[in-house]
């Protein structure tokens, strides 16, 4: 790769904090480094894998409103994770986890079992709780 | 307390970490000459070992390696450790970082607050440095980030110990001994031989440029075997792994070429300039994969790039970089 073909396709990085560093040759044959913005092709692959977990989001969300699934199922599926990461990061067991699935189970659930799953998450409790927001909740990626 | 630590970036974190920990102590080795003396370039897909429920294709061996190879044939003495308590773990951090010492740490980016969150997969491979801490407040050379960047107690213990596969469960890592004199030639020598022998004569299919190979049977049947959807699926897997952040294009084929460079010069070897482009020249090839494969994913072309063409431009950079190893195999000082 020659210096004036390493590519600036605008994407996921952002100039002056995170780019990429490619190495390329200058004129002379001489390797160098040089930023990156992004490149097309690896935009391509990192949309289609968001766009893979939001198919999943959306799946879980219209359970959620259908009062079948959790709050903590969608706030799963958006986080990437599955059971067996959640049960490590909240400290419940996996079994648990898979029973606050379900809507029937969440409503009954205490509130520091509700702050376990709301710190994993990076969220409060009440937006745990509140199923408007996960109704309103937009999914996008930013290229 | 802020060390006299010098940030620099770097395509990958476990090279950027290694060559700054080093400059601290001294050794100033570039990121080419790192990832070499670290037989950092590799090839191998492993469809036993799932990511995502699909085939993990990886061009690097696996983490950690780098940072051991360079100091292990450097004769640079380390010390590693993790930790079952957390409080230990930021406790010992901190006693070293007030000694003077810089400290590598392995952590997961998913919780990581400076990276962008579309970066955030749960990745726990990651490599920073910390170099001083003010309050609460840690100083954190991420080679990948382009500044400095901080992270409070409760931001890094979380990184410390993100879950996942491979959580880091703590793991850090500080250069305790470094040689007065550093065989750099012989070096080299050395590690161009293990890279060149890991590519070469491993007995098992997926590694290697056998595993190229590999690979390229295997995506000839994809669409039949999975259906168009996950096909396309697996392949912009492969597509990611190639061209992720870190591997400074064409998955580390660029950076080692950049290495073989700098080599041919050290070692006054000017035939290793011809293998420097020639493998210039097989990175092209794997960017010219890339490309075609994100048109074929994508499905822009209505049908025109096929998994077959895809799989006829491994089986070419297959056969270039086994001729290049085969000429590597022989170096000598």
């Amino acid at each position: 790769m020659k210096i004036e073909e390493v590519p600036q396709d605008q994407g996921f990085l952002v100039e002056g904090k995170l780019r990429d560093v490619c190495y390329a040759v200058d004129e002379n044959g001489q390797y160098t480094k040089k930023l990156s913005t992004g490149w097309d092709p690896k935009n391509a692959a990192m949309v289609m894998a968001w766009d893979v977990v939001f198919e999943r989001v959306e799946e879980v969300r219209s359970k959620v409103l259908a009062g079948d699934l959790s709050p903590i199922a969608f706030y799963m599926e958006l986080n990437v994770m599955d059971a067996q990461i959640l049960a490590d990061y909240t400290g419940l067991s996996k079994f648990k986890v898979k029973k606050h699935l379900k809507m029937k189970k969440f409503l009954g659930l205490e509130p520091n079992v509700l702050q376990q799953y709301a710190t994993t998450f990076n969220i409060s409790v009440e937006d745990l709780q509140n199923i408007e927001k996960i109704k309103q909740f937009e999914l996008k990626h930013e290229a | 307390m802020k060390l006299n630590f010098q940030h620099n970036m770097a395509a990958h974190c476990e090279n950027g970490v290694t060559s700054n920990l080093l400059k601290f102590y001294g050794v100033n080795l570039s990121e080419p000459m790192v990832f070499g003396l670290g037989s950092g370039l590799f090839f191998s897909h492993m469809p036993f070992i799932k990511l995502n429920g699909m085939a993990v294709t990886s061009f690097r061996p696996w983490p950690g390696a780098i940072f051991k190879r360079v100091t292990g044939i450097l004769g640079i003495k380390y010390s590693h450790k993790k930790f079952n308590n957390q409080q230990n773990a930021m406790q010992e951090l901190d006693e070293l970082l007030t000694q003077g010492i810089p400290v590598g740490m392995l952590v997961g980016v998913f919780n990581l607050p400076y990276f962008p969150k579309e970066f955030r997969f749960h990745f726990n491979a990651h490599n920073i440095t910390a170099f001083g801490k003010e309050g609460d407040t840690y100083f954190i050379s991420d080679p990948v980030m382009e500044n400095v960047e901080t992270l409070n107690t409760s931001e890094l213990l979380k990184v410390r110990y993100s879950k996942g596969t491979y959580p880091p469960k703590g793991r850090m890592y500080h250069i305790t001994e470094v040689p007065k004199n550093i065989d750099l030639k012989s070096a080299i020598v050395k590690s161009t031989r293990k890279t060149a022998k890991d590519m070469l004569t491993i007995p098992i299919p997926m590694f290697g440029v056998k595993g190229i190979r590999f690979m390229a049977k295997r995506i000839r049947k994809w669409p039949a075997k999975f259906g168009p959807k996950d096909a396309a699926l697996n392949l912009s897997q492969v597509i990611r792994m190639l061209e992720e952040i870190g591997t400074g294009g064409a998955g580390f084929r660029f950076i080692y070429a950049a290495f073989l460079q700098e080599s041919a010069e050290l070692l006054n070897q000017p035939w290793l300039n011809d293998v420097s482009k020639e493998m210039t020249e097989i990175g092209d090839k794997w960017r010219e994969f890339a490309y075609l494969a994100a048109r074929c994913f994508k499905k822009r072309d209505g049908g025109e790039v096929t998994y077959d063409m895809l799989a006829d431009i491994l089986m070419v950079i297959a056969d270039r970089e086994e001729k290049v190893f085969h000429q590597l195999k022989q170096i000598k000082l």
